[in-house]
């Protein structure tokens, strides 16, 4: 059985893996939005979990709400969620299995702490390929580094999750991927 | 029949519908006639015990049915329904959760194995039980069973407030005390039980009374705090010091046949305050020592309390917040009623006026402990040793006994006659307002109280006996037993 794929734009990429460092040591998390299994932007969603961001995420119903009008908004569909793992490798968790949904990507960035706080060369702002501004994986100023990336999906009889295969593609338009904080 | 909305990731469940027909007068109904028809989303929306999975959330209309009557709500035709997901997950706790919670050793699995064979309860609650700590006010009537409980489910530190020392007036009910413990501290008596029954407990002593001074220091080590109080002043301080702090307060109380719980001061549930946000007139409510107490009803309401500590600290089933529990023993008979949160709650309300603690002696009408009981009107008492003089001597005295018929059987004073307090305003007449009148109870405030009454219809030779039927047995006539 060949694995289900996903599709991601660079800008899509980084800006998951931004957002990851820019809320270490706590989890991220955001909606995937797009179109037969491409994804053509992200929704940057605030994590209201009560347990502990550093090892929780909670996307509250109004911000799934959010994350729906915007995919209806752009013309496409809500295909799944990315969150971060602070200093854990990029594979899910047994609570992450416990409160999967079917049929969703789920996106898992590690994000390593770099040790001390860093501010003499901070992921200063770059210009990408395309001309738009994006921060490139590296060290943010909060001293971390977004690292592996994977994608899973929930087996349909909630035993386990399916690792997906994750393929970059071109930028799918020339803005930066819309990060929209709810 | 109504309209159910179906989010993005149950849509394949539905034939890519997002709206969905169902029938049925409750949500309830509505999601069995939806899992009926389209199966694949039983297993996504409920979980093996059959309950709606915790990031499932309907709503009817705008609300929330966690907010309304959950799986019973009502839906009308033109209702509509929305399943809407909360999206959650997140790293390993084990990392950093379960690094903190210490190891059971294999002594302690033994020990914990009936526990730990539950699927709901298990090694990580077993440890959760083991890291955590409960403060018990009061190793009284309902501190005690519920402490033995904590103790025996392995709660790792056990601490406990209280100042008195075992009379044998508790032993009817107060089981962590026993014959040979009368005159002890209650906690060292407390503190040999609680270790013979797990030595793996760290049990701390408060030998002190709980004070506004002192009760914001003594709990702030404590993740539950469980009130085995039996007075108002030191419940209301129990309840604030648990708002203001933000801990949780397993509640019980007792009176005669009748008990009450419920958990207060959670994050979002009701407090003492809510539900009760002024004391009682002072004298209103008698104490179980004025009233007296079933032995057996702590032991039911502590255990309530013992099972809600354990519940909150294990994060397992329902606690009982918004809840509160009325337990009657003559009937046998549970009921509970609903308490909301009160946003205009004095102490946990959205502009609460009590920001610290305060005088609760004061609040509650009660006057504050002065070494010598007001210095009374000279004329208005009499001693038991001056009263025997005076009976010796000839004087014609009639001696009124205000307690009950069941006291009036256990002791009396030779010649008294009996006419409990609640029957002094109809019988009253009884008595002949010119005679020299001595009124009688345990141990002389009901007879105050009758006192009082006498004079205001007129009787002018009243004196209340001071000290009760108890100082008359220890000074005058020591052949007759006390209670």
């Amino acid at each position: 059985m060949t694995s289900q794929q996903l599709t991601i734009s660079i800008d899509v990429d980084t800006a998951i893996r931004q957002h990851g460092q820019e809320t270490y040591p706590h989890e991220c998390c955001g909606a995937l939005v797009g179109r037969d299994g491409v994804v053509s932007a992200i929704v940057a969603l605030p994590n209201t979990t009560d347990e502990g961001p550093r090892r929780r995420f909670m996307v509250r119903p109004s911000d799934y709400q959010l994350a729906e009008r915007r995919a209806t908004e752009l013309g496409v569909e809500l295909l799944g969620f990315y969150h971060s793992h602070p200093d854990h490798p990029a594979r899910p968790s047994q609570y992450d299995l416990d409160h999967a949904w079917p049929t969703f990507a789920y996106i898992i960035v590690a994000v390593a702490g770099d040790g001390a706080e860093k501010s003499a060369t901070p992921g200063l702002p770059r210009q990408s390929a395309n001309g738009a501004t994006a921060s490139l994986p590296g060290p943010s100023a909060k001293g971390a580094t977004a690292g592996d990336m994977t994608v899973w999906y929930l087996k349909e009889d909630r035993s386990r999750f399916e690792e997906g295969t994750l393929n970059h593609g071109e930028n799918s338009h020339p803005d930066p991927a819309p990060a929209v904080h709810g | 029949m109504a309209k159910i909305l179906i989010p993005t990731p149950l849509r394949p469940y539905t034939d890519k519908q997002d709206a969905v027909d169902a029938s049925g007068a409750t949500v309830g109904e509505l999601l069995a006639d939806l899992t009926a028809k389209h199966a694949g989303l039983k297993a996504h929306l409920y979980n093996d015990q059959g309950k709606l999975r915790s990031f499932v959330n309907i709503y009817v209309n705008d609300e929330d049915i966690r907010y309304l009557q959950k799986e019973q709500t009502s839906v009308k035709t033109d209702d509509t329904v929305s399943i809407i997901p909360s999206v959650a997950g997140g790293a390993p706790a084990s990392v950093e959760a379960a690094a903190a919670l210490p190891d059971l050793t294999n002594e302690e699995i033994k020990r914990y194995s009936r526990h730990l064979i539950m699927p709901e309860v298990g090694v990580e609650a077993q440890r959760k039980l083991k890291a955590s700590k409960v403060l018990c006010i009061g190793a009284g009537g309902l501190g005690s069973p519920a402490t033995m409980y904590l103790a025996a489910a392995g709660v790792g530190t056990l601490g406990i407030v209280d100042f008195d020392t075992v009379d044998f007036s508790n032993l009817q009910r107060q089981i962590l005390h026993g014959t040979p413990d009368v005159g002890r501290s209650k906690l060292a008596s407390a503190k040999d039980k609680l270790n013979a029954i797990n030595p793996n407990v760290k049990v701390v002593l408060h030998e002190t009374a709980l004070t506004s001074a002192n009760a914001l220091d003594l709990f702030a080590p404590y993740d539950v705090i469980l009130d085995g109080t039996d007075n108002f002043p030191t419940r209301y301080l129990v309840n604030d010091a648990c708002v203001l702090l933000g801990k949780p307060n397993a509640y019980g109380s007792i009176f005669r046949f009748e008990g009450q719980a419920s958990v207060f001061a959670t994050k979002d549930g009701p407090c003492y305050r809510c539900l009760y946000p002024e004391p009682p007139p002072p004298g209103l409510v008698p104490s179980c020592a004025e009233g007296g107490v079933l032995g057996v009803l702590p032991g039911m309401i502590g255990i309530v309390q013992a099972t809600e500590a354990i519940k909150l600290i294990t994060g397992i089933g329902e606690p009982l917040i918004g809840r509160f529990m009325i337990y009657d023993a003559l009937k046998m008979k549970f009921r509970e009623l609903k308490l909301r949160k009160d946003p205009d709650c004095p102490v946990c309300g959205t502009h609460p006026t009590v920001t610290k603690l305060i005088d609760y002696d004061q609040f509650c009408g009660v006057a504050p402990a002065a070494p010598e009981p007001v210095a009374v009107n000279q004329a208005t008492e009499i001693t038991s040793v001056e009263l025997k003089k005076r009976l010796d001597r000839g004087d014609a005295i009639k001696i009124v006994d205000v307690r009950e018929p069941n006291e009036y059987q256990i002791n009396r004073i030779p010649g008294s006659q009996l006419i409990p307090l609640g029957d002094i305003p109809k019988r009253y007449e009884e008595l002949n307002k010119n005679d020299e009148i001595v009124v009688q109870c345990k141990s002389g405030v009901r007879s105050g109280k009758a006192a009082d009454f006498l004079r205001s219809v007129g009787f002018t030779r009243v004196l209340n006996l001071k000290g009760g039927i108890l100082d008359w047995i220890d000074k005058v006539d020591p052949s007759q037993p006390k209670y």
